[in-house]
């Protein structure tokens, strides 16, 4: 437990990064974790290049759950909407650097998710990287 | 509170620290080093030895298929498998064995009412009632149901302290619904609702009664006549038993009148490629070959809780809800759901803390050893009508005691001080 609620993780969720709703935005999405009903939504802009301008988020959630969105939505400005689609979902995993166990993989992934529905436009499956997930 | 010095016996009832050894799952620690504080019985129980071995038992040596072989061995599991639906009958005080229909679990047992019995009695137009407390598995067949007829699916609401609002019953009583189902215990909050009294008044107004009794079988005795009511759901791996058996009590007139569920072998007397004539009850019901050895583990846990007694096992968890409800309403900022009286709360607590989402709150227990679930309890109309998207719960049974209370205090305080940081 040491090592999952690490100081920066209740950080990131006493003070999310990219809190709120841009408006305007050009793409929103909203999902929620079906174990908890635990929701999150996003909103992302875009520059005349197609590239991520700015994002914000928020919903209400577990310290996972909102840490993983505010350190998964710090790395998006500047990138094309197909590098977004490329994201590993195990990277985020190890971005957001402490062990998660297959009971919390749908929370440390839901920002993942809601990110792909937006670029997507649809809810998206979750990744197999959550399969293990209660 | 210093509940770990305070003694264990209860008076007129047992020690949950000496029933732990009759469970081999507790032999285990977790992979932190602690002992395991099972605190989910709510969602599933662990199984006491004298159930594994009666399993084990029946499939070395009783073991083929039931109603069929004309040979020694087919009778025997036959008989055994039988002598549980006597032991579950006797469990419930039902009048006969024949009004036992062996099922999966208690969402079956209420599906197969919606199918058989609603199907043919609910018309367009008509209504009838579930309450906002239910379980998933006593809301959604009902939707599909009043949805496939045509019919209106009425709910009765839930006060601020988590019991069924009587005179919001009455008000929809008014509407002369043909069917109120109910929960006799909140898995979600720990509320004992007064089915008794709800029948009475739901009989007065023309309508039958179904009971979801998964929750309260366990843990209180249950008198289906007594209740008075029409159809009781149970499910075995609740209640000490192996998951995949469970039972479905209804008056024998109603299982006689009602078309059958599932349909195939077992359940026939007599087919020809024209069709079929019915198997009588139960085994009109029960297509197929079923849960043979599940149905022997059943009547094994009913043994097991029998010899304990109901009234006991009742007692005991009272006396843990008690000191559990007062431990944690000591933590400043714990919410705790459902009624303060512990005459109409059984063992199951959720709780909530503004600073502690329950995910987190039950992975810090997890740390301690303490096994709760988190989430929505498959019962989210609970969790919007309080507007919180889930809770932490703990549940206790026979195996539990005080050190088990203290130690959930314990972890919830923890998890509070990190979170305050």
């Amino acid at each position: 437990m040491d090592n999952l609620y690490r100081d920066f993780i209740l950080e990131h969720y006493r003070n999310p990064h990219n809190q709120g709703v841009l408006d305007p935005h050009d793409l929103h999405f909203a999902d929620s974790n079906p174990t908890c009903g635990d929701e999150l939504s996003m909103t992302l802009r875009l520059d005349g290049k197609g590239q991520i301008a700015d994002v914000a988020f928020e919903g209400r959630g577990c310290a996972i759950s909102q840490a993983s969105a505010s350190i998964l939505t710090d790395t998006l400005r500047g990138m094309t909407l197909d590098a977004v689609r490329a994201i590993d979902p195990k990277a985020v995993l190890d971005d957001l650097g402490v062990p998660i166990g297959p009971a919390r993989l749908k929370c440390a992934l839901l920002g993942y998710k809601v990110l792909q529905g937006a670029v997507v436009g649809e809810s998206v499956e979750w990744p197999v990287e959550a399969e293990a997930a209660i | 509170m210093t509940v770990g010095a305070q003694p264990q016996a209860i008076p007129g009832a047992f020690s949950g620290t000496a029933r732990r050894a009759d469970f081999p799952v507790f032999e285990r620690l977790t992979s932190t080093g602690n002992r395991l504080v099972y605190l989910d019985a709510a969602a599933s129980a662990p199984k006491p030895a004298v159930v594994i071995e009666a399993m084990r038992d029946a499939y070395s040596h009783h073991y083929a298929n039931v109603h069929r072989g004309i040979y020694e061995l087919s009778e025997d599991a036959t008989g055994r498998f039988e002598a549980a639906r006597r032991k579950v009958a006797a469990f419930l005080n039902a009048p006969s064995e024949r009004e036992i229909v062996f099922v999966r679990n208690a969402t079956e047992a209420i599906n197969l009412v919606a199918y058989s019995w609603g199907r043919t009695n609910l018309r367009a137009g008509e209504t009838m009632v579930t309450t906002q407390l239910e379980h998933h598995a006593n809301i959604v067949p009902w939707q599909q149901l009043t949805r496939e007829v045509g019919a209106e699916l009425r709910y009765v609401a839930i006060t601020d302290d988590g019991r069924l609002d009587l005179e919001d019953l009455d008000r929809l009583l008014a509407t002369r619904p043909k069917l109120v189902a109910l929960a006799a215990v909140s898995n979600a909050l720990g509320t004992i609702n007064p089915v008794r009294e709800i029948t009475q008044r739901a009989h007065a107004a023309g309508a039958l009664v179904l009971v979801d009794a998964a929750q309260a079988a366990p843990h209180m005795p249950i008198d289906v006549q007594a209740i008075g009511c029409d159809f009781l759901a149970i499910s075995g791996h609740k209640m000490l038993g192996p998951s995949g058996i469970g039972a479905l009590w209804a008056r024998r007139e109603l299982l006689e009148a009602m078309p059958p569920f599932l349909t195939g072998g077992n359940m026939i007397i007599r087919v020809t490629m024209e069709g079929a004539e019915w198997n009588e009850v139960p085994q009109k019901f029960e297509a197929g070959t079923p849960a043979i050895v599940e149905a022997i583990g059943l009547g094994a846990a009913i043994d097991y809780l029998t010899d304990i007694g109901m009234p006991n096992v009742r007692e005991h968890e009272r006396y843990l809800f008690e000191h559990a409800w007062a431990a944690l309403g000591e933590i400043p900022d714990v919410r705790r759901f459902g009624p303060d009286d512990p005459d109409t709360h059984a063992g199951v607590i959720s709780f909530v803390l503004d600073a502690v989402h329950p995910h987190d709150m039950a992975t810090i227990l997890d740390h301690h050893g303490v096994a709760v679930r988190a989430g929505h309890h498959c019962a989210q109309p609970v969790m919007q009508r309080y507007d919180i998207p889930a809770t932490t719960r703990a549940s206790f049974y026979v195996y539990n005691d005080l050190d088990d209370v203290e130690a959930l205090a314990d972890a919830v305080r923890a998890a509070v001080t990190l979170f305050a940081g």
